[in-house]
């Protein structure tokens, strides 16, 4: 390189300098600065990210967003509200006609932790803690099932109402398994996709029994 | 460089330089990359630093009262102490976390199957085989086995409800995952136990396959039959789905041992077992009324079969009309 035969620098000069590094200054300032915000902002910020997710759910899109910034509070919330609504299905009180509320909750997490498990052992590329969100999240409709089956045995408990909460959580426990699916087997090599969506169509499968079977009393 | 300093403000006691933002590559070594090799090699410069200010206060302390030789060089030995059990804790749990994850990795190679050769697998465990004087090759996959344990679940659920049996000390489901894990680990075990006595061929993984296989042919049975109401159809498909697949698995055992008495009883106790099994999951959570009814039909059927589990004011009443029934028809 002959241009480059003149650079030189002269040894009397001192290199010198400072290098500052970006990235370190702003994590320590955002600390501090939502540290200091008032806590209806906090709660809000989680809320609207909750809020978002629930909506992707619903018109489950290929959009990143419930797999990158996974939270795991609404798969509580909907956990929770679940297995509150599945109480008081019991003939008397001595008899268990219903699931407890620890065996819904079991059920779910172990579930969930039983896929997750599963998934990455079959080569995937989904983090533990991204795919119990997705799972969790993906609980809304079913959770909306309920409701509705709750409501029917409001009205009536014949034969009618069967049919209506069979086709009803028929669909929601369709719909979970695709929005699910439509997450989770991106991450899979695609000639395993059918072995990852087996035990979610196992597990929501579980899922619609326990509400389709819910009779209160 | 004062501004750099308080942009590091998290970093500053344990950067070496003080209050450098620059990383001094040359003290690194290479296994940088992981934060408890840097807080294992800053806590050793640590106690290297500390031992020489110890070396030079015990000097200085010498001068004066013996005893306050403590009062600051406590308070160091106090924060070395802490800062080493720190240390010591936070590095035997990463160790353990880190061999918690290796434990995962470990099953990885049981879970490398593909769709078509899981329902190859299935449809296989159906079909007995002719050769038995030749080892027969068993696939060392925990895939098939452990889904159909979890579709046995699922079917026992269904059979339950469908049967309105109450269970007392437990739930529905802890009772259905109770009884199918049992029964794939406990008789795996006890099988691999009877082969190791037996000098038979196989490893605890090909155990755990067969027998998880097995069980495609008591979850046709049950699916149908839970569904399907007929104590005649269920003896047919007994016989027939519970018989193909235990010949299945007795063929491959044979196959894998020598000795007649050995083939004998390894062969007896899994056939003996499987089909019990099968038979325990239909009668147990059969629904009362049917059994009734039927009994009326088949008077060589003992009637203790029939009575759903744990109902005791119901169960008298049952037990009652069904003596009077075949009392009926005597």
């Amino acid at each position: 390189f002959p241009g480059l035969a003149d650079v030189s620098i002269s040894q009397d000069i001192p290199v010198e300098g400072e290098i500052t590094v970006p990235v370190g200054s702003q994590s320590p300032d955002e600390d501090y600065s939502t540290l200091d915000e008032p806590v209806k902002d906090t709660i809000m910020r989680d809320l609207k990210a909750v809020g978002k997710k629930f909506v992707h759910v619903m018109y489950p899109r290929k959009s990143s967003a419930l797999l990158r910034d996974w939270d795991l509070w609404g798969p509580l919330v909907l956990c929770v509200s679940l297995a509150l609504m599945l109480q008081g299905g019991s003939a008397d009180s001595k008899d268990d006609g219903g699931p407890q509320f620890a065996e819904v909750f079991v059920i779910i997490w172990f579930g969930a932790v039983v896929i997750t498990l599963n998934s990455k052992l079959l080569g995937g590329t989904i983090s533990f803690f991204q795919s119990l969100c997705v799972l969790g999240y993906c609980v809304l409709p079913l959770t909306v099932a309920m409701l509705v089956c709750r409501l029917v045995l409001l009205a009536s408990a014949g034969t009618i109402s069967f049919i209506i909460r069979l086709i009803v959580v028929g669909a929601m426990f369709g719909w979970s398994t695709l929005a699910s699916t439509a997450f989770l087997a991106d991450s899979q090599p695609p000639n395993r996709k059918a072995l990852v969506v087996y035990p979610i169509f196992l597990f929501y499968f579980v899922i619609s029994w326990m509400i389709l079977t819910f009779t209160p009393q | 460089s004062g501004a750099p300093a308080a942009e590091w403000g998290g970093f500053e006691d344990n950067m070496q330089g003080g209050g450098s933002a620059v990383i001094d590559m040359e003290n690194m070594d290479d296994t940088s990359g992981s934060s408890f090799e840097d807080m294992g090699e800053m806590h050793q410069r640590m106690k290297e630093e500390e031992e020489e200010e110890a070396e030079g206060e015990a000097g200085a302390g010498e001068e004066e009262d013996g005893e306050f030789l403590g009062m600051k060089g406590l308070r160091g030995q106090l924060g070395r102490q802490v800062a080493d059990q720190m240390w010591q804790g936070g590095k035997r749990q990463a160790s353990r976390a880190f061999s918690l994850y290796a434990n995962i990795d470990i099953l990885r190679p049981y879970f490398d199957v593909e769709p078509v050769q899981v329902r190859a697998r299935l449809l296989e465990s159906m079909i007995p085989v002719k050769m038995i004087n030749f080892p027969q090759k068993i696939a060392g996959e925990l895939y098939g086995p452990l889904m159909l344990v979890f579709t046995l679940v699922a079917i026992l659920l269904h059979g339950m409800k469908t049967s309105d049996t109450i269970i007392r000390e437990g739930t529905l489901m802890g009772t259905a995952i109770g009884t199918c894990f049992g029964y794939w680990l406990g008789v795996s075990s006890f099988m691999y136990f009877l082969a190791y006595l037996c000098n038979a061929q196989i490893t605890m993984v090909q155990m755990l396959s067969l027998l998880g296989y097995g069980l495609f042919g008591h979850c046709i049975t049950l699916f149908v039959t839970y569904n399907i109401h007929f104590h005649s159809l269920f003896y047919i498909f007994w016989l027939v789905v519970g018989g193909l697949s235990t010949l299945r698995m007795v063929a491959v055992l044979v196959s894998r041992t020598v000795g007649h008495t050995q083939r004998l009883i390894l062969c007896g106790t899994l056939a003996s077992l499987h089909m019990l099994f099968l038979l325990y999951l239909h009668f147990a959570y059969h629904k009362v009324v049917e059994g009734i009814l039927d009994t009326l039909e088949g008077p060589n059927m003992p009637p203790f079969q029939r009575v759903a589990r744990d109902i005791p004011v119901v169960s008298n009443a049952v037990l009652n009309t069904t003596a009077k029934a075949i009392a009926l028809t005597l």
